[in-house]
C-alpha cells in the first residue's frame, strides 16, 4: 500500500489561500483577526477621544480618596472618612455574605422541594410543583420587592411589642420580627472561647480519622462500624464537656467592676449617682461586656459603651478619661489597674465561653442582639426561594436519572434501604445534580446584584453606585465591578470543574 | 397419614360466586386516598402538614381576593367602601387600581388614541410566529414572517414608512450579492462581500435614501418616541426582539467555540465567558452609562435600542452554551459521516449537525428565553418604565399611594402566564421531535 497520489508539484499560488483547505483556515483567521483588531482600535480611539472631550483621565487614584458616605451594614470597620477602596471592600463582603447565606438556604429548600416533589404523597407533590412553577415563572425582582414589602408593611412596629401591644417575640422571646428588621440573639465570646474552638477543630480531625478507620476496617474485614453515631458522638461530646468544664471553672470566677473617681466599697447605684455620665470601656462581643451591661441594666442605669480592643487599651482609655467604668479579669495584677480606679462592691462573673444576648425592647427600638435589616432578609429569602425552585428541578432530575434497577439490585444484595440511598443512589445522582447546582450558585451570586431594588449595600451599590456618582469615574468603576463578578464566577466555575473531574466516571 | 383425609368435607360449593366489587376500602376514591395520602404514618403527617399549609395560605388570601373592591377612584375611597360594606379593617383587595390603571400597566405612556397600533403589531407577531412554531401552517407564510419585523417596527414607532423599507433593502442587497457572487467567486469571497455590502449601505446610503423617498412620496404615521413606551408592551418588545436576535447569534457563537480555528475559538470563548461572568444589571448600567464612551463623539442613540442590544448579547452567550451542550452531545460519527459525504462545513452544519443539536438543546434554549423575558424587568433600574417601574409610578400618585399587593399580583400573574406557556410549548416541541428512542 504505497501512496497513490503524488504530492502537488506546482509551487504556491495565491488562489490557494481561498481554495486550498490547508491555507483557507489561515486566511479566514487572518481576516477575522484584522477585523477584530480594527474593531477594538475603533472602540479604544473613540473612548480616548470621548474622555479627552470630557476632560477626564483614566486612573484608579479615586480609590484612595475619602468616600464620605455611610454604609448601614458593614462586616469590617468602616466610616465615612474611609477610602473608596474600603467602601468597595465592605460592599464585596456584603455581596459575599448574602451569596453564601443564600446558597446555603437555597440548597436546603431545593433539596427538600426536589425530594418532596417525587414523594408518593399526591398532595405534597402537587404543592411542591406549585412552588417550583410559581417561582420559576415570575421574575426574581418581583419576588424581592414582594418579600421586602411584606417585611416592611405587614410586620409590627417595635412599639407594638410593649405591654399591651399586639405583637410578641417568637421562639421563646429570642427573636423579634419588626418592620425595622429581624432581631436575633447575638453571640458573645468569653474566657475559654479559644479553647472551645480548639476542641471543636480537634474533634473534626478525630472525625476524619475515625471515618477513614471505619472505611478501612470495612474494606479489610467486612465489619461495619457505626460511622454515623461515632461522628455524632465525636462532634458533640468533647465540645459539651469542654463547655461545661470551662463555664463551671473560669466562667464562675467573680471579677471586680472598676470605676475611676469612686471610693472603695461603693455600690454601682451610688457611684452612678455621683457621676454625670457613665462611659463603660468594653471589648465588643465579649462576655465581660455583656455581664457589665446586664448589671447596669439591672440597676436601671443609662450608659454609653466605649469599644476597645483589649484590656491594655481599656486601661489606657480609662486613664485618658475616655471612660470611667470597666471590668477587667480578676486575675489582672494590681499594677495594671488604671490609676485612680477602685473596685465597686458590685461584681460580675466572667461568663460562659459562649453566651447569647437576647434582643430587649429599648426606648424606640430593640437593643442588644443582632439586627438583620429588612433589605438583607428580603434579598436573602427571595434569592433562596427563587434559586431553590431551580435546584429542586435539578435534584428531581438527578434522582430520576438513576434507573430503578440500581435500587432493585441493591435490595437483591440485601442492602438496607438507608444504605442503598447513601451508597448506591446518591453517589450516582450527585454526579448529575452537582454541576447544574453549582451553576445555580453562580446565578444566585450574580442575581445578588438585584440588591439595588431594596437598598442593600452590596458591591454594586457602593463601588458601582455611590462611588461612581461621587467621583464621576464610570469607566473605572464599572470595570472594577465587572472584574469582581468575573473573578468570582471564574473561581466558582473553576471549583466546579475540579469537583466534576473528581466524581467523573473513571474509565479505563 | 391416611386418616388425615378420612373426613370428607360436608359441603362443597358447585357454582361460581358472582364477581363482587372489591371492599369499599379498596376501590375508588378511598383506595386512592389511602394509597396517595395516608399510606403510612410519615405520609399522614405530610398530608396533614400540607393541608394545614394550604388552609393557612387560602385563609389569608382568599377572603382578600374574593371580597376585592373593583369600583373606586383612589385607595382611600376603596377603604371607605370596605369599611362601609365589610366592616372596619376587613381584609379586601382594591382591584380598582387595575381597572383605573390597566392601560398604563399595559402600554405605559403610549398615546391612548394609538393603542390600536401595538395591538395590531401583537396580532401580526402572533400570525408571523405561527409558521415557525407549528408545522401545520403552510410554509409560504414564512415570507410574511420575514417581512413582519419591519411592519411591526413601523407600527410601534411610526414615522416615515420609507425608513424600515430602506433598512429591509439592505438585507435584499446582501442576499442579491450572495446569489450573484457565490457561483463566480466562491463562498468565502461571497460571504465577506454580502456581509460588508449591507453594512456600508446602512451606514451611508439608507438614511438619505429614506429621506429622498419620503420627500417624493410621503407615507407616514404619527411618530411615538421610545420614552413613551412602557408597561408590558416594553417588556414584550425587548423580550421578543432579544429572543429573535439572540438565537442566531448564540448558534454562531457556539459554532465558534467548537471551531478548530484558533482565533475564532478564543474570541468566542472570551466573549461568552466575559458576558456570562457579569450580571445583566451591570451590563445594563454599562449600556446606559458607558456606551457613549465607546461610540464616536457626538453619537447618542436610543436607550431602548441600547438595552435591546445588551440583552441580546447577554442571552446569546447563554444560548451559545446551551447549543454547545447539544453539539457536544452528538456522537462523533455524525460529524465524520457528514465529512465522508463530502459536505462543506456549512452544509454539514445546516443539514446534519444543527438540526440534531438544536433538537437536544430545545429545553435549554426555551429556559434561556424564559429567563430573558423575566430579566426584562431589570430595565427599571436604568429608568425605563417596565411594569415594575410603572407600579412604582402608580404608587407615587396621590390616589394610589401605598398600594402594593394588587399591582404585584397582576404583574406576577401576567409574567406567569407568558413564561408558563413558553415552558409548556417547549414540552410540546420535545414530544413532537422525539424520534422514538424510548
Amino acid at each position: 500500500m504505497t501512496t497513490t497520489s503524488e504530492p502537488p508539484k506546482a509551487g504556491f499560488h495565491p488562489s490557494q489561500l481561498i481554495y486550498d483547505t490547508r491555507y483557507r483556515s489561515l486566511t479566514i483567521q487572518v481576516i477575522a483577526f484584522i477585523a477584530l483588531m480594527l474593531g477594538l482600535s475603533w472602540l479604544v480611539s473613540n473612548t480616548v477621544a470621548n474622555l479627552q472631550a470630557l476632560g477626564k483621565d483614566f486612573d484608579f487614584g479615586f480609590l484612595g480618596q475619602r468616600a464620605g458616605y455611610d454604609i448601614n451594614q458593614r462586616l469590617v470597620e468602616y466610616d465615612s472618612t474611609s477610602s473608596h477602596a474600603r467602601a468597595a471592600l465592605v460592599g464585596i463582603l456584603n455581596t459575599l455574605l448574602v451569596a453564601v447565606l443564600g446558597c446555603a438556604l437555597a440548597t436546603v429548600i431545593g433539596v427538600l422541594a426536589g425530594v418532596l416533589r417525587l414523594s408518593k404523597n399526591w398532595l405534597i407533590a402537587k404543592l411542591m410543583a406549585v412552588y417550583v412553577e410559581g417561582f420559576r415563572n415570575i421574575p426574581l425582582l418581583l419576588w424581592i420587592l414582594l418579600i421586602f414589602a411584606l417585611m416592611t408593611e405587614a410586620t409590627p412596629q417595635p412599639r407594638d411589642f410593649r405591654e399591651g401591644g399586639d405583637a410578641a417575640m417568637i421562639l421563646g422571646d429570642t427573636v423579634a420580627i419588626t418592620n425595622r428588621g429581624v432581631f436575633i440573639p447575638a453571640p458573645f465570646w468569653g474566657a475559654g472561647a479559644g479553647i472551645l474552638l480548639a476542641v471543636l477543630l480537634l474533634s473534626l480531625v478525630a472525625i476524619f480519622f475515625w471515618r477513614r478507620y471505619a472505611h478501612r476496617t470495612q474494606e479489610q474485614t467486612g465489619r461495619i462500624l457505626p460511622i454515623g453515631w461515632g461522628t455524632l458522638g465525636l462532634l458533640l461530646v468533647p465540645v459539651t464537656v469542654a463547655f461545661l468544664a470551662l463555664s463551671l471553672t473560669s466562667g464562675r470566677q467573680v471579677q471586680p467592676v472598676l470605676a475611676t473617681g469612686a471610693s472603695e466599697g461603693m455600690t454601682l447605684a451610688d457611684y452612678a449617682g455621683s457621676q454625670q455620665a457613665i462611659n463603660a470601656c468594653t471589648v465588643p462581643f465579649s462576655t465581660e461586656s455583656l455581664n457589665l451591661r446586664r448589671l447596669m441594666r439591672a440597676n436601671d442605669l443609662r450608659f454609653n459603651l466605649v469599644p476597645v480592643a483589649d484590656g491594655a487599651e481599656a486601661i489606657a482609655a480609662a486613664e485618658a478619661g475616655r471612660c470611667n467604668i470597666l471590668s477587667l479579669p480578676a486575675s489582672t495584677i494590681a499594677a495594671s489597674v488604671p490609676a485612680g480606679a477602685v473596685a465597686l462592691s458590685d461584681t460580675i462573673t466572667r461568663g460562659n465561653p459562649v453566651e447569647f444576648e437576647r434582643p430587649i425592647l429599648g426606648g424606640f427600638n430593640f437593643e442588644g442582639g443582632l439586627q438583620l435589616r429588612n433589605s438583607l432578609i428580603a434579598l436573602w429569602l427571595a434569592l433562596s426561594l427563587y434559586t431553590g425552585a431551580f435546584i429542586a428541578e435539578n435534584v428531581r432530575g438527578g434522582i430520576l436519572s438513576v434507573s430503578k434497577g440500581q435500587t432493585e439490585a441493591a435490595f437483591a444484595l440485601g442492602i438496607k434501604p438507608s444504605r442503598t440511598m447513601r451508597l448506591v443512589i446518591l453517589p450516582q445522582a450527585l454526579r448529575v445534580i452537582i454541576p447544574p447546582m453549582i451553576s445555580q450558585y453562580l446565578n444566585l451570586t450574580k442575581n445578588s446584584s438585584l440588591a439595588i431594588a431594596v437598598g442593600y449595600m452590596d458591591v454594586r451599590s457602593t463601588l458601582g453606585g455611590i462611588t461612581i456618582n461621587q467621583t464621576g469615574k464610570e469607566l473605572e468603576g464599572m470595570l472594577l465591578l465587572g472584574l469582581f463578578y468575573l473573578v468570582t464566577s471564574l473561581v466558582i466555575s473553576g471549583a466546579m470543574n475540579v469537583y466534576n473531574s473528581s466524581v467523573k466516571l473513571k474509565e479505563r | 397419614m391416611s386418616d388425615t383425609h378420612s373426613q370428607t368435607v360436608s359441603y362443597v360449593r358447585e357454582t361460581m360466586l358472582p364477581q363482587a366489587e372489591p371492599p369499599v376500602s379498596n376501590r375508588g376514591a378511598i383506595l386512592w386516598l389511602r394509597e396517595n395520602l395516608f399510606s403510612g404514618w410519615f405520609n399522614i403527617v405530610l398530608t396533614l402538614v400540607s393541608l394545614y399549609v394550604i388552609y393557612w395560605a387560602l385563609a389569608h388570601t382568599l377572603p382578600w381576593v374574593v371580597s376585592g373592591i373593583w369600583n373606586a377612584g383612589s385607595l382611600s375611597e376603596c377603604r371607605e367602601i370596605r369599611d362601609a360594606t365589610l366592616g372596619e379593617g376587613a381584609s379586601a383587595a382594591c382591584w380598582a387600581v387595575l381597572v383605573d390603571r390597566w392601560q398604563q400597566l399595559m402600554f405605559g405612556f403610549y398615546p391612548s388614541e394609538l393603542y390600536w397600533r401595538p395591538v395590531l403589531a401583537l396580532v401580526i407577531f402572533l400570525a408571523a410566529i405561527a409558521p415557525v412554531l407549528f408545522a401545520q401552517v403552510p410554509r409560504g407564510a414564512l415570507w410574511f414572517t420575514a417581512v413582519s419585523p419591519f411592519v411591526m417596527f413601523w407600527l410601534l414607532w411610526g414615522g416615515s414608512a420609507w425608513f424600515p423599507v430602506a433598512v429591509a433593502l439592505g438585507f435584499v442587497l446582501g442576499w442579491a450579492a450572495w446569489r450573484a457572487l457565490a457561483p463566480m467567486a466562491g463562498t468565502l469571497v461571497a460571504a465577506i462581500v454580502s456581509a460588508a455590502l449591507p453594512i456600508v449601505y446602512w451606514f451611508y446610503t439608507a438614511g438619505p435614501l429614506a429621506r429622498e423617498l419620503e420627500q417624493v412620496v410621503g407615507i407616514g404615521i404619527e411618530y411615538v418616541p421610545s420614552q413613551d413606551f412602557g408597561g408590558f408592551m416594553l417588556s414584550f418588545i425587548i423580550g421578543i426582539a432579544a429572543i429573535i436576535l439572540s438565537l442566531p447569534l448564540g448558534i454562531l457563537l457556539a459554532l465558534g467555540r467548537q471551531s478548530d480555528l484558533f482565533i475564532i475559538n478564543k474570541v468566542s470563548v472570551g466573549f461568552i465567558e466575559i458576558i456570562r461572568g457579569v450580571p445583566l444589571i451591570v451590563w445594563l448600567f454599562t449600556a446606559s452609562l458607558l456606551l457613549n464612551y465607546f461610540l464616536p463623539p457626538g453619537t447618542n442613540f436610543d436607550l431602548m435600542l441600547r438595552v435591546i442590544i445588551m440583552v441580546t448579547l447577554f442571552a446569546a452567550a447563554y444560548i451559545a452554551e446551551v447549543v454547545r451542550g447539544g453539539l457536544a452531545a452528538l456522537p462523533k460519527g455524525q460529524y465524520e459521516g457528514a465529512d465522508s459525504l463530502g459536505l462543506s462545513y456549512w452544509q454539514s452544519m445546516r443539514l446534519i449537525i444543527l438540526p440534531q443539536a438544536l433538537k437536544i438543546s430545545i429545553p435549554g434554549i426555551v429556559n434561556t428565553f424564559i429567563g430573558l423575558f423575566k430579566d426584562t424587568t431589570l430595565v427599571v433600574f436604568i429608568g425605563l418604565f417596565d411594569p415594575i417601574g410603572l407600579s412604582n409610578a402608580i404608587r407615587a400618585t396621590t390616589e394610589w399611594n401605598g398600594i402594593y399587593w394588587e399591582l404585584f399580583v397582576f404583574i406576577g400573574l401576567l409574567f406567569f402566564i407568558c413564561c408558563f406557556s413558553m415552558s409548556r410549548y417547549s414540552l410540546y416541541l420535545e414530544k413532537k421531535l422525539q424520534r422514538g428512542h424510548k
